[in-house]
């Protein structure tokens, strides 16, 4: 197991999330070996590495996603405020509305723009419709899609365009005021213009929220990320302040990746 | 390459000409339905109680009969039908059990309709005493359906997209409430779709209801669920076969498919509408 040392600054940063000696399977196959890592509390933490290291499942394990699959197993401890999430009395539901998530492919319900962002917190149980309607649009503020759509709150989400979408959706997770925000590649399937809208967004929703975005871009990492974890094959190789992951990596398999000689 | 294309034009003509033989033999039967059947229909046939045996007189009490049983089976097969293919779809795990729940349930698909009558004979009338009335009936056609049903949603809720399910369970909503709000409601018009085959064929159905509800002659209404009626298909084969003067009647058992048809097609017809309305109501 690679030994992660510890960077003096991330030390010195509050931890929101702390992973204790993670192990996960899919049936036989194990796809994350011993993670332990603190995410700090309102930074952007990239996860990179190449497909299938183990990075997406990580990240879903943040917020119980892979539960919804059969045949998964979980050793270790995920604790957010020294909880742990996996403890047997923890209410899934609870959880999910604090840890949001957005996901690669965009999947605003097939519902007006309004009912999309109002969906989570009507499930939560506000009902006056003023109170609803306070958060849709500052949901929609803080997703930078409220001026693109404010005059038409009523149609489909559908009908909006790739890049509005995936801001929908990030809209439609705020609504329900989480701490964490997870995203898997969330500008992925997006054209340049709309990935720099989502990318300009991260940088302001980070004074809010704590986020951790999985991305397969080097540029969208060292962009958006003050922090960034490097996975191969299910183990967490590096974890650093950005900067320092990028300029000066310690792990030749880091110094590959990142330049580009292998994923 | 000559060949290749002969066997091209070959087997679209094949296709297409196969496809306007079935229009044919269907358009063929409805218009001599209609073209004999139509002039059978009149106030009295429609509202009026059979006489003679079915002789003279009409056939309200059959189509009040059949309309009590469409409705009994769809207050039946319905709501159970869809609760079972939420669990499969969404609830079972995948498993030999659920998959030994799967065959069985298309294994039922295929049992015939008679068998399922002498099953609501057993069950229904005698074991659970219900005799032979609407209910028992109803049951028995419910029964039958129900795999068509099952099957159908469980296919139109599978078609609803992953990703949906997960946005919604990604913000907090429960299980359930994901399945309410965010997938049977684009589900529904596919449910409703393949609901109207099952519901479609109880209503023409002869042999399930022969042993559980049909009267041979029955001259009045129905006052609970718990009284025997007459319905249309059974009404049709006692003119058409059991009848002293077959030929006679003719005129009577046109005029009875014509009504027949038209009850069907009306369900159809409904479910249609209902399914266009529900399209509308979620902006897909």
């Amino acid at each position: 197991m690679p030994v992660v040392t510890p960077e003096p600054d991330l030390k010195q940063l509050e931890p929101k999330v702390r992973v204790e000696n993670l192990n996960f399977w899919y049936g036989a196959t194990q796809a994350l070996h011993g993670i332990t890592m603190d995410i700090p509390a309102r930074q952007v933490t990239a996860l990179i590495g190449p497909s299938g290291c183990g990075k997406s499942t990580f990240l879903r394990t943040l917020n119980r996603m892979n539960d919804l699959i059969d045949e998964t197993r979980l050793e270790g401890k995920v604790l957010i405020h020294e909880e742990d999430i996996y403890a047997d009395r923890v209410d899934v539901v609870a959880l999910r509305k604090r840890v949001g998530m957005v996901f690669q492919k965009s999947n605003p319900f097939p519902k007006t723009i309004f009912d999309n962002v109002a969906y989570g917190p009507r499930i939560h149980g506000v009902r006056n419709q003023e109170k609803l309607a306070e958060i849709v649009e500052r949901s929609l503020i803080r997703a930078a899609l409220w001026d693109e759509v404010k005059d038409r709150l009523h149609i489909s989400a559908l009908e909006l365009s790739g890049g509005q979408q995936q801001r929908l959706c990030i809209a439609r997770a705020l609504a329900v005021d989480p701490e964490i925000l997870l995203m898997d590649e969330p500008a992925s399937a997006l054209d340049p213009r709309s990935t720099a809208r989502i990318e300009d967004l991260i940088g302001e929703l980070r004074r809010l929220y704590t986020i951790i975005i999985v991305t397969h871009n080097m540029q969208q990492a060292s962009r958006v990320s003050n922090v960034t974890a490097f996975f191969y094959e299910g183990r967490l190789v590096e974890y650093g302040p950005t900067k320092r992951i990028f300029t000066q990596p310690r792990k030749k398999q880091t110094e590959d990746y990142i330049t580009g000689r292998f994923g | 390459m000559m060949s290749r294309r002969i066997v091209e034009k070959a087997v679209y003509w094949l296709m297409r000409g196969t496809t306007y033989c079935l229009v044919l033999v269907i358009a063929y039967i409805v218009i001599d339905i209609v073209y004999h059947g139509f002039p059978a229909i009149s106030w009295t046939f429609l509202t009026g109680m059979p006489r003679r045996s079915g002789a003279e007189g009409g056939i309200f009490p059959a189509i009040v009969g059949t309309l009590c049983l469409v409705l009994g089976t769809i207050a039946v097969a319905l709501p159970l039908g869809i609760a079972s293919a939420i669990y499969l779809s969404e609830y079972a795990r995948a498993g030999r059990f659920t998959r030994m729940v799967r065959s069985a349930i298309v294994t039922l698909a295929g049992v015939p309709s008679i068998v399922f009558g002498l099953f609501g004979l057993g069950l229904f009338v005698l074991f659970l005493n219900f005799g032979a009335s609407i209910l028992s009936g109803s049951l028995t056609l419910a029964c039958m359906i129900l795999p068509t049903i099952i099957v159908a949603s469980e296919e139109a809720l599978q078609t609803v997209p992953k990703s949906l399910r997960e946005g919604s369970l990604a913000l907090g909503a429960t299980k359930w409430e994901t399945i309410y709000k965010n997938v049977l409601p684009y589900a529904i018009p596919g449910i409703l779709t393949g609901s109207i085959l099952g519901i479609g064929r109880a209503a023409g159905e002869t042999a399930p209801i022969l042993l559980t509800v049909a009267a041979f002659y029955l001259p009045r209404l129905p006052h609970s669920i718990f009284d025997q009626v007459m319905a249309l298909p059974y009404h049709l084969y006692v003119l058409a076969t059991q009848h002293p003067e077959v030929d006679k009647v003719r005129p009577m058992q046109y005029g009875t498919a014509l009504v027949l048809l038209v009850i069907v097609l009306g369900v159809n017809l409904i479910a249609i509408i209902l399914r266009n309305r529900f399209r509308k109501r979620c902006r897909w």
